[in-house]
């Protein structure tokens, strides 16, 4: 269904290349960072609106101290300075969120350009199928479809838009939406009449009335949601927004009564310092308070929703982005997850008089003309066959293509000889009406590798049963590592199929999943699911059909393919745009990412105090208690150069963290414990060292220039 | 110099296991067990309910504390004729042993009567803690999911009987042995070999010592607490006081993983806690074992700082248990806090700000619950998954308990602490100037926030009897102490029933909800890496607010002093 996506997925990757500070994007998200400062949008970021209102009263003291230069101890060149990157501070921090905003609106204007691309062959006017000429179709865009146009697909043709089939019967592989293997026959009346958009039409031709508007689309109110609606704050968000004002009141409370402490000590040492100086406390608690993370956290959550879209996947909220890290069973479908979409031809079983390579040779003879995946992996199988030669089917040879009705396909050789291969029972009934010969034990063999998970198919040389085509799941490389991953991370997996008990058991076994769900109605998924939720645990599942919805909505985190139907989607809480069943662990991870890039950013923010403390607590106090000079481990240069280069270090490192927000601390699929300790090493002690550095660095800077 | 904290810690951790395996069996069993209890017995409560008992209770105590306080004069066993106190020193002692602070503005030879030092002192004693082990077991409840949090007066009827009573008793039973008086006969006069007249106060001193060390009390008898001969007479007493201090409250610990099930939950805690009982020890014997820095180049012997300790007990008894008794909220002393080195005035100071170096019985671990789960908070956002503790989630209102839980103890110390240091009543009552005179204040706020009770002593914050007050030559120290008397008093009260409270809603929330099953996603709470974040946390977020003050206070006068 990708085939014809080329140009706007180009488009996509363009932007998605697009560098964390993209001009265009930067330059709109400088502009937003002013208008932010509005105190009624600051407002809602508790932490950087008592940063604006610090800052508004530093700016009054040195209003004051430019009117009247004895209103204030401090000079006025450091109190424009301070009042400089207060206000750096703020617009930092707006830009943070600024710039998120304007990534995550040009993913979602990105995004709807792919929406153009599959062509359509629209009907001019009513007319029967046998009668249809391609004179009578005019190409148009899927887009443009509107609800009540008629299309026409032939084989190997994406059906364009979600509909009903008028006239026509067809096998159709839905393997991309329903997962299963084998191609389902569609014909117009009754239950199987419909057909989703991105489904692949295999064989025969069908007519197809449109059932969806244009821009309507699911997806498209989707994309309007995800980027028009005001960004609803997740549950997390708003315990860490809670969080974080408590730290901004305690430390306002540190700040507010340091005043009188002072004050007290200035009284019995009949001396002044910065220790009663109103701009410099503000530049503390600026300092103390969490304004790293509070200048980071809305961005953090936008470009986790950000980074969902990244990788093709629209969540309807942050809220099930976010619940995505706390899953702990993932329900994956086999089909396209564990397995291969489609099933590949595993081994040849000869019959008779016939060797493994002859019975090869003509299975593959019968396949040339097939384009399916069954019929490739055929002649990809005979071709690693001893001693197999080039399959060509001689000139004059006629093609038989598959068809529902006759469910074999093959080719007449110009010697006359006619090959096919198909299912079972319509082999056998293609023999005994030629009254061919049937070798013993046919029905054994058949009957074996059906119980193995397989699918036997025939293959028939005249009137002979020559031999079995075994068609088996294969599954995925590396399938196996990947779940020892997902184990690792705390996922249980649950493997999903319509196959029998003992062909789930063994395809589980060699993939490692946990556990599986065989001959999987929707009613035991969702039973499952509610069986998971009842034990506590959340669960996360992918979908497609109708039929999946109840246990779409049902799961924590349901995700409906893009190709699913329009039930699928709307229970579903993401959509995901590439119909991949794998993207399930991607969604773990960048809920994972997006929970832990707000825990490192924090732990950083409240672990930067302790430097700030040592650097500061000296400075106010140097006028009045010259000996806590002790206590300056960094032997700054100056109190005020302190002050100033805490401030500026508690500035610059909003900018220098918007990366680390934007794409997320980096995740690794190991334990909880190895993961703590990583995130702990490079964070909490990371906090705890970068601004002894940093501060340092800027007060040697601020020294250097003279400014100190 | 480092026997008797050794020693004291090990026994009371030795000791503190059993004991807490005992009181998870007596106290945490489900329905009345006995006639009387059935008769306590109101059915079983939910958080709102159990928190409505709870203060319904303490305020019913706290009217009859103060009616036995304001009208001691008139009631029988004074032998001595004490009079009446004055209002303000009725309701801070009132408030004072009602929250397990026992802070005193008064001194209790001078001014109790034996009916109050019973009725009132003894009574609260043993009822204050046992209200705190009933909050922790209303906690526990929670967070093990139980649907109700127990019935409170039952809780509180159990911790008196099984577990204050009988340790009082073996504990004062030891203590008479070792010399301390236990009589209700008036104080004697005695006849001194110069011929003097002298008046030796005496009293029930053993029962109200026993209680007060292992209900982290620690109002003592006589106004010198612990360092009284009568209450402390040994080197013995001392080591058995001292154990006494730290011994309920380890015990809470234990009895946490029993309840929980969760022995390697309660051994992380043990551990964080244990680790800053011994900082703190060891900073508190270390930096008082040098002279103190004002005697610097003065011609005295370059030894110990011996100012103020009780030879009796050795050098290291008086920090040893300065770190105990604040670690745990007890409040008791047997050494003068004021006359520590200044550096060593720190570690009992900040044992008070953390409050959860096993703190008060019941209260000191739920203080350390509040900080554990503002660690799980982080660690859990750190592991890439909405934090969780036992299984529970931790969402937006448990963060808000927590926070709101946290603030209060700050918010009652810093802003009180800011206040005096600019107004008369404060400055004026200070014994010291400059930094010295600023954490004598601030000791006296931490030590009342804390519900800890001990005093840095300095301060002129007793109005005493009600004579006292009307005594105009005493005018401007009576409003200066009138106005300590109520401003801990509030401390006190606010310092006592938010942090119970909250975390009891907390309990409540997380009780609510589904447990998650344990993967190998989820955080660990009982490893050695979550313990370090615990320190970190508790470090980061409990003590650091303190640094300014602490800078201004104790270390701007070490350094002062070191620079003289």
């Amino acid at each position: 269904m990708t085939a014809s996506l080329d140009d706007p997925k180009a488009a996509r990757r363009a932007s998605r290349a697009r560098g964390l500070f993209d001009p265009t994007l930067t330059r709109a998200a400088a502009v937003r960072s002013l208008v932010m400062l509005r105190p009624d949008v600051l407002w809602k970021n508790p932490v950087m609106f008592v940063v604006e209102v610090g800052t508004v009263l530093s700016i009054a003291y040195t209003v004051a101290k430019a009117l009247d230069p004895s209103a204030s101890l401090a000079s006025l060149g450091y109190l424009v300075a301070l009042d400089v990157w207060l206000v750096a501070t703020l617009l930092f921090a707006n830009f943070a969120e600024a710039l998120a905003e304007a990534r995550g609106k040009a993913q979602a204007d990105a995004l709807r350009k792919t929406r153009a691309a599959t062509p359509a062959f629209r009907l001019r006017g009513a007319r029967a199928l046998d009668s249809v000429m391609p004179a009578d179709t005019e190409q148009v865009n899927s887009t443009e479809l509107r609800e009540g146009d008629v299309v026409l697909v032939v084989a190997g043709e994406l059906i364009p838009a979600d509909g009903e089939i008028v006239e026509g019967v067809a096998s159709v592989d839905e393997s991309a939406i329903t997962g299963e293997s084998a191609p389902v026959v569609r014909e117009a009346g009754g239950d199987r009449s419909g057909v989703t958009g991105g489904t692949r039409v295999l064989s025969d031709r069908l007519l197809v009335r449109v059932t969806v508007k244009p821009g309507e689309s699911f997806l498209d109110k989707m994309i309007a949601l995800v980027e028009g609606a005001k960004r609803q704050r997740t549950p997390n968000e708003i315990a860490l927004g809670i969080v974080l004002s408590a730290f901004t009141l305690v430390f306002l409370l540190v700040t507010v009564t340091l005043w009188p402490l002072a004050k007290h000590a200035e009284d019995y040492t009949g001396t002044a310092g910065l220790g009663t100086d109103v701009p410099t406390l503000v530049a503390l608690l600026v300092c103390l308070i969490p304004t790293t993370i509070g200048a980071l956290l809305a961005a953090i959550g936008i470009a986790g929703m950000d980074r969902a879209l990244r990788a093709n996947i629209v969540a309807k909220s942050g809220k099930a982005v976010e619940v995505a890290g706390d899953i702990d069973t993932l329900l994956l479908d086999k089909t396209g997850t564990i397995t291969f979409g489609n099933r590949r031809a595993a081994r040849f079983v000869p019959f008779g008089e016939f060797s493994a390579t002859e019975v090869g040779r003509l299975a593959a003879l019968a396949s040339t003309a097939d384009d399916t995946p069954e019929g490739k992996s055929i002649v990809e199988l005979y071709r690693k066959q001893p001693g197999a030669a080039r399959v060509d089917a001689p000139t004059g040879a006629a093609f038989v293509p598959f068809s529902a009705h006759t469910r074999m396909s093959g080719v007449d050789l110009p010697t006359g000889e006619r090959i096919r291969k198909g299912a079972t029972d319509a082999v056998l009934k293609y023999a005994r009406a030629a009254n061919g010969v049937i070798p013993t034990g046919v029905e054994e063999h058949v009957r074996a590798a059906a119980e193995r998970g397989a699918t036997p198919l025939l293959v028939c040389a005249g009137n002979r049963v020559a031999g079995m085509v075994v068609l088996e799941d294969v599954l995925k490389p590396g399938i196996r590592e990947r779940f020892e991953r997902l184990r690792a991370m705390g996922l249980r997996t649950v493997m999903v199929t319509g196959d029998n008990p003992l062909t789930a058991k063994f395809i589980a076994e060699a993939a490692g999943v946990d556990d599986f769900i065989a001959e999987a109605t929707p009613e035991a998924k969702l039973a499952y699911i509610r069986a998971e939720q009842a034990a506590g645990k959340l669960v996360a599942m992918m979908g497609d059909g109708t039929n999946d919805a109840p246990a779409l909505a049902q799961a924590d985190v349901g995700v409906a393919m893009n190709s699913g139907t329009q039930a699928a989607k709307e229970a579903g809480n993401m959509v995901d745009l590439d119909s991949d069943p794998t993207k399930l662990i991607e969604v773990v991870e960048v809920g994972k990412q997006l929970l832990m890039t707000r825990g490192a950013l924090t732990t950083f923010s409240i672990a930067n105090d302790v430097a700030k403390y040592f650097a500061i607590v000296p400075a106010l106090f140097a006028g009045t208690l010259p000996h806590l000079k002790a206590l300056d481990f960094m032997h700054l240069a100056s109190p005020t150069s302190a002050i100033l280069s805490a401030v500026i270090f508690n500035a610059l490192v909003i900018p220098l963290l918007i990366p680390i927000a934007l794409k997320g601390v980096t995740y690794r699929p190991v334990g909880a414990d190895a993961l703590l300790r990583r995130n702990l090493f490079v964070w909490g002690l990371g906090g705890l060292i970068a601004p002894f550095v940093g501060i340092k660095l800027i007060d040697l800077a601020l020294a250097a220039l003279g400014l100190a | 110099m480092w026997f008797v904290p050794v020693f004291v810690i090990a026994s009371s951790v030795s000791l503190a296991v059993p004991l807490g395996r005992y009181m998870a069996r007596v106290l945490d069993r489900d329905g009345p067990r006995s006639a009387l209890e059935r008769v306590l017995h109101t059915g079983p409560q939910n958080w709102k309910r159990y928190c409505f008992s709870l203060l319904a209770f303490n305020a019913v105590a706290f009217a009859v504390g103060f009616a036995v306080l304001a009208f001691q004069h008139h009631l029988p066993l004074n032998p001595d004729g004490k009079g009446a106190l004055a209002p303000s020193t009725v309701f801070n002692t009132a408030a004072s042993f009602l929250t397990n602070t026992n802070l005193q503005h008064y001194a209790g030879e001078v001014h109790l009567s034996y009916f109050s030092q019973v009725f009132f002192i003894c009574w609260k004693q043993f009822v204050g803690p046992a209200i705190g082990l009933a909050a922790l077991l209303a906690l526990l409840r929670g967070l093990r999911g139980d649907e109700h949090m127990g019935n409170f007066y039952v809780d509180v009827w159990r911790g008196t009987v099984f577990v204050f009573l009988p340790l009082s008793l073996i504990v004062a039973l030891a203590l008479v042995a070792a010399g301390v008086p236990m009589t209700l006969e008036g104080a004697a006069k005695v006849t001194t070999l110069e011929g003097g007249e002298q008046t030796i106060a005496r009293g029930p001193v053993a029962a109200i010592e026993a209680i007060k060390q292992l209900g982290t009390n620690g109002g003592g008898f006589f106004g010198t607490n612990s360092a009284h001969p009568f209450e402390n007479p040994s080197a013995l007493t001392n080591l058995i006081e001292c154990a006494s201090i730290l011994l309920v409250p380890m015990a809470c610990v234990v009895m946490f993983g029993r309840v929980l099930r969760a022995p390697r939950q309660a051994a992380v805690i043990f551990g964080t806690m244990l680790l800053f009982l011994v900082a703190f020890t060891a900073w508190g014997v270390f930096t008082d074992a040098r002279p103190n820095p004002a005697l610097k180049g003065a011609p005295v012997a370059d030894a110990v700082n011996l100012e103020g300790k009780e030879l009796r007990f050795g050098p290291s008894a008086g920090p040893t248990w300065a770190a105990a008794t604040t670690c745990t909220s007890n409040g008791s002393v047997n050494c003068m806090h004021d006359s520590l080195n200044p550096l060593a005035g720190l570690s009992p100071l900040a044992g008070m700000w953390l409050n959860c170096a096993f703190g008060g019985v019941g209260v000191g671990l739920i203080n350390f619950v509040v900080y554990l789960i503002v660690a799980v908070f982080f660690a859990g956002l750190m592991v890439g998954r909405t934090p969780e503790y036992l299984g529970k989630k931790v969402e937006a209102r448990e963060m808000k308990l927590a926070m709101l839980a946290l603030l209060i103890h700050p918010l009652l110390i810093l802003a009180p602490t800011g206040l005096a240091a600019v107004s008369d009543w404060g400055t004026g009552a200070q014994n010291n100037p400059g930094a010295h005179g600023l954490s004598e204040l601030l000791y006296e706020f931490t030590s009342a926030s804390a519900n800890n009770g001990s005093g840095f002593e300095g301060l002129a914050d007793t109005v005493g009897t009600a004579a006292d007050a009307a005594d105009p030559e005493k005018a401007d120290a009576v409003r200066r102490a009138t106005n300590w008397d109520l401003s801990t008093g509030l401390t006190m009260l606010f310092g006592r029933f938010v942090p119970i409270i909250a975390p009891l809603a907390l309990a409540a929330a997380l009780a609510g909800k589904k447990r998650t099953p344990f993967t190998a996603g989820t955080l660990r709470t009982d490893m050695l890496t979550f313990a370090l974040i615990l320190v970190g946390t508790i470090v980061l977020v409990g003590a650091l607010l303190f640094l300014p003050a602490a800078a201004l206070g104790p270390v701007a006068e070490h350094l002062q002093l070191a620079a003289r």
